[in-house]
């Protein structure tokens, strides 16, 4: 007799999940089949809504790839649905003819959004939230429309919100209810969410019934029952999921709500089970992976014929993932009769806490604003704990990784505890999240818990082993960024191909990410030897301007200081005349960009403009922005537009890990916005105050104090070896923030202000790659060669035949 | 069916430099000319399937280019997308004959 025969219907998150355990318990004993009629590998569906609003790629949320299938012997049909069953003769019918007989068959066909039955809910523009297809006709509906409807005010239609803005719309969220997420908040905490949304752009419609989609065949706006009417050329339907359960329920599988399944994940009919979203347990059908994963290990067990423990159901939480917010809810959060609560609100750093205790125990849990404690929580609630447990372990000053027990979990969505990530460290010497998650998963799905996990990491190590940063440079080696420094230097290594073949790069010729790191740290440990690899650098540092959506250039000139005069505007103003420009605009850096030109008009614009490069594309210093300070300002202390001037000319065309910004203000009142710079200055009566590792990007961070100095000699000195140190041990892309959260301030402070020998050795290490920095702009424009070789296009004519 | 290749001479082989793309427009054609690492000159259409990058001014690593907007992968050989959206080029056939390079299309 062959193997047994096991088939999954639906290639998604739970059924997948299941099929790895079953793998990781006995490779060799199904012939597995999967059919999926999405066509991708096994994805995150979770990360959908950091995809949306940016933060990650679809390219990056796959979680088995091919590889995977192939490795395990398994066949994958994706694009492929399964129509019909047959219990009784064990066989699986696909709607492209195929027949599968199978011994085990799973069904883990997930759910399907909800759409409302209402008029127009099928015109073009109307779209779920669900998958992949979803997610790109967002993007693309982005780029050509302005106006969207969110339907739903719950978990999934405020992080579809929230990506659509970032996308660039106007988003209105459009709820039924009085408050927003009304299953996993209180009011009080929905009200201090919809303030900060609202703070973040999002506009609400609460109370608001939808009657009917409005438009021409395609969405043209929504019309409620109370008569309103708003336009919107999107409307997204995030109103709820119902179990996919068609075709289980028409081939005679018992179906209530969803699949129903025991304890074991087993049907009613034998040799098939069901899993994942579709599947209804006790009454109970769950919709986030935590649940679903815990199933899937109880049905691995049950399928490979060992004994399991039963499920016995799940303890439901939440977390919503959207940047800047947030929220954690837990458990049951309705206050009753019965339950008593804790309750903390502070509305002056807007966090509240809301612990639920039924008879003596911790049943249920909101956080807002601060949600570091929601594991601890969730773990206390999974058990059943007393309120003294939360109490007494909330008063100890000991971090919080160190205070949680054993069976405390850390990584809620894949059912991770501490107890089991702690074993993995000391066992396999892991020292890197990267490594955890993939020998326990913790941190594999939403990513929250990564900064627990790294906590615990440095905790079981001990801070005093010096952790080796292990996180590998890409995907093409297994070595950190330490590691090849090292061999840079040790082995005196000078190209990235001898970098690549010495230490043995998995691919020949490395990729987007190695590459250009790997040119930036041979720079950095050769700057006068090292000729710069143009075809290791991203298009913009490779052509010195940044490439737009539509393949043309943006110009930005340097104006030291945010000064300019008429002659030099003047100059602006002709070039952008002559070479018809079609948007000058005044940059948030102070200064002015010229946007659309294409790329074989650079060299002359360069030429008529007889500026330096402003480097708004480079990694390295990109603007100092001042305020205009003593000169004029009834407040000014200092003279800030001179420092601001002097630091721009000091440290431009240095190359950097990644884009540095700063800002000299010269009063407190700080209208250079200094506290939000890699490197910010503060004018105060007689001192300068030097603020370290700030950013307004994606990840908003406050400056931290460095030091206060007397002089703007002192500044300069301070700021080159700051860069210098920077230079020399941050990651490639990695910004001040990242690295000084890394590095620690104290550490910092150490070595650029208090160590006046290494200060004076950073600065003339500094100085060195200084002296062979060349200014691009005149570079290109002196040298036919170049010119020919990266700004011309063959160009050759339609022919006539 | 006057579909016959054209042959048409658009650069020398050292115009192009390796591991940097080259844009050629030829008629209704914008097509990506790659020097590769082994030597070879590849052709494909200048369009990233994804949103419409310019595949020219990618990486390029081995047989392969990485678009410069979303970092998406294109083997410049089978004009394959690697990634999950999926979607193909079309890719053109190279001679190269004394230093020349030229490119055989269809109808300009
Ligand atoms: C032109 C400008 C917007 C404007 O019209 O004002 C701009 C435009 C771009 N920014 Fe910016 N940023 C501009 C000021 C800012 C600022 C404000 C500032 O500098 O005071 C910030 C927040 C401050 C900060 O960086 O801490 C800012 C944070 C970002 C980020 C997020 C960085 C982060 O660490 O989170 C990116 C993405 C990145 O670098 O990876 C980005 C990336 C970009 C890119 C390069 C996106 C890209 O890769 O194509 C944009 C290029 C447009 C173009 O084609 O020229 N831009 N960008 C501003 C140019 C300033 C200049 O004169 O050089
Ligand atoms: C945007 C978004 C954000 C989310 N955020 C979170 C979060 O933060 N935390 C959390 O825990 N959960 C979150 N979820 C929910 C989580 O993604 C789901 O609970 C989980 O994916 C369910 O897994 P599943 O395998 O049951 O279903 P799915 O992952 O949906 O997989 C089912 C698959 O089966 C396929 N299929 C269906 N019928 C057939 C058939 N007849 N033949 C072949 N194939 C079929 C479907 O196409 C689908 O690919 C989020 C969901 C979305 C959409
Ligand atoms: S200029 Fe900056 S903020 Fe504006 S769209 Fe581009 S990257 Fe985003
Ligand atoms: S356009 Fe090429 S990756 Fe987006």
């Amino acid at each position: 007799m062959g193997r047994e025969k096991l088939v999954l219907i639906g290639n998604g998150m739970a059924g997948v999940r299941c099929i790895d355990e079953i793998v990781r318990i006995d490779r060799g004993r199904f012939d597995i089949t999967i059919f999926g009629s999405e066509p991708h590998p096994n994805y995150d569906r979770i990360q959908l809504s950091k995809v949306l609003q940016g933060d990650t790629s679809i390219s990056d949320i796959t979680l088995n790839d091919w590889s995977w299938y192939r490795d395990n012997n398994i066949t994958l049909y994706t694009g492929e649905t399964i129509i019909k069953v047959d219990p009784g003769r064990q066989v699986v019918y696909s709607d492209s003819g195929r027949e599968i007989p199978y011994d085990h068959l799973i069904f883990a066909t997930g759910s399907v959004p909800f759409i409302l039955p209402i008029k127009g809910a099928d015109k073009e523009g109307v779209t779920a939230f669900r998958d992949i297809k979803d997610c790109e006709q967002m993007m693309d509906y982005s780029l050509k429309y302005k106006k969207a409807a969110v339907i739903g005010g719950g978990l999934l239609g405020l992080e579809a919100a929230r990506g659509l803005l970032n996308l660039g719309m106007d988003v209105d969220v459009v709820h039924l209810g009085d408050f927003l997420m009304e299953r996993q908040l209180d009011r009080t905490a929905a009200n201090m969410l919809k303030a900060e949304l609202e703070k973040q752009g999002m506009n609400f419609l609460l109370e608001k019934q939808t009657a009917e989609i409005l438009g021409d065949g395609r969405v043209e706006g929504l019309r409620f029952a109370d008569g309103d009417e708003i336009p919107a050329d999107l409307v997204v339907m995030a109103v709820g999921v119902k179990p996919n359960v068609q075709v289980a329920a028409e081939s005679g599988i018992p179906v209530n709500r969803g699949i129903v399944v025991d304890d074991y994940m087993k049907t009613e009919i034998t040799n098939v089970y069901a899993v994942g979203e579709c599947a209804e347990h006790r009454g109970m059908v769950y919709g986030l992976v935590a649940p679903l994963y815990e199933q899937g290990k109880v049905l691995a067990r049950t399928v490979c014929g060992l004994e399991s423990e039963p499920y016995e159901g799940s303890v439901l939480f939440t977390k919503l993932k959207v940047s800047g917010v947030d929220v954690f809810s837990a458990g049951s959060i309705i206050e009753e009769e019965e339950t008593k609560s804790i309750k903390a609100f502070n509305d002056w750093e807007g966090t509240y806490k809301k612990v639920l205790i039924t008879e003596g125990k911790i049943t249920g849990a909101v956080l807002f604003g601060d949600t570091t404690e929601g594991n601890q929580l969730l773990g206390l609630i999974n058990q059943g704990a007393d309120v003294s447990e939360y109490l007494h372990a909330s008063r100890e000053e000991e971090s919080l990784v160190a205070s949680m027990s054993k069976d405390e979990l850390i990584c809620g969505c894949n059912g991770v505890t501490k107890g089991a990530i702690v074993e993995a460290i000391t066992s396999q010497g892991l020292t890197s999240v990267d490594e955890v998650k993939a020998c326990t998963s913790a941190s594999r799905s939403c990513g929250g818990c990564k900064p627990l996990v790294a906590q615990l990491i440095e905790h079981t190590v001990g801070e005093s082993a010096q952790l080796p940063e292990h996180e590998p440079v890409c995907g093409c080696t297994s070595l950190s960024r330490d590691e090849v420094v090292e061999a840079i230097r040790d082995l005196n290594l000078s190209y990235t191909r001898e970098v690549m073949n010495v230490l043995d790069w998995k691919t020949e010729e490395g990729c987007s990410t190695c590459r250009p790191a790997l040119n930036y740290y041979l720079n950095m440990v050769h700057p006068v030897t090292y000729e710069d690899e143009k075809e290791s650098r991203f298009v913009n540092e490779r052509l010195h301007a940044n490439i737009q959506k539509d393949g043309t250039y943006s110009v930005v000139p340097r104006m030291y200081g945010g000064v300019t005069d008429p002659a030099q505007l003047r100059k602006i103003a002709d070039v952008a005349e002559k070479y018809d420009v079609p948007l000058v605009k005044v940059t948030g850096g102070q200064r002015i960009d010229l946007f659309g030109i294409k790329k074989e008009d650079l060299p002359n614009v360069w030429a008529d403009l007889d500026m330096p490069s402003g480097y708004a594309y480079g990694k390295t210093l990109r603007t100092v922005k001042t305020c205009v300070g003593e000169q004029f300002c009834r407040f000014g202390t200092q003279d800030s537009i001179s420092l601001g001037i002097a630091l721009e000319k000091k440290l431009e065309r240095i190359s950097t890990p990644h884009k540095v910004k700063m800002a000299v203000s010269a009063c407190p009142r700080n209208c250079a916005e200094s506290g939000i710079k890699d490197l910010g200055i503060v004018g105060v009566e007689g001192a300068w105050e030097l603020y370290a590792g700030g950013n307004g990007g994606t990840h908003l961070r406050a400056a931290d104090l460095l030091c206060k100095v007397k002089t703007s000699e002192e500044v300069l000195e301070i700021a080159g070896a700051y860069i210098q140190f920077y230079r020399e041990t941050a990651h490639y892309l990695e910004r001040t923030s990242k690295w000084l959260e890394r590095m620690k301030l104290e550490t910092i402070r150490a070595v650029v202000v208090e160590d006046q020998a290494a200060r004076a050795q950073l600065n003339e290490r500094l100085d060195e790659a200084l002296s062979v920095a060349k200014e691009p702009w005149k570079e290109v424009v002196e040298s036919p060669a170049l010119r020919k070789e990266l700004y011309e296009h063959v160009s050759i004519p339609v022919l006539s035949k | 069916m006057e579909n016959t290749l054209q042959r048409i001479k658009v650069a020398t082989v050292n115009e192009v430099p390796k591991g940097i793309g080259k844009r050629v427009h030829a008629g209704n054609y914008e097509i990506a000319l790659f020097h590769l690492a082994d030597g070879n000159i590849r052709a494909v259409e200048n369009r990233c399937p994804h949103k419409g990058g310019v595949l020219s001014e990618g990486i390029v690593s081995g047989n392969r280019v990485f678009c410069p907007m979303h970092d998406w992968k294109v083997d410049i050989c089978s004009g394959k997308v690697e990634e999950a959206g999926g979607g193909c080029v079309q890719t053109f056939q190279v001679e190269v004959e004394n230093g020349d390079v030229y490119l055989l299309l269809e109808d300009l």
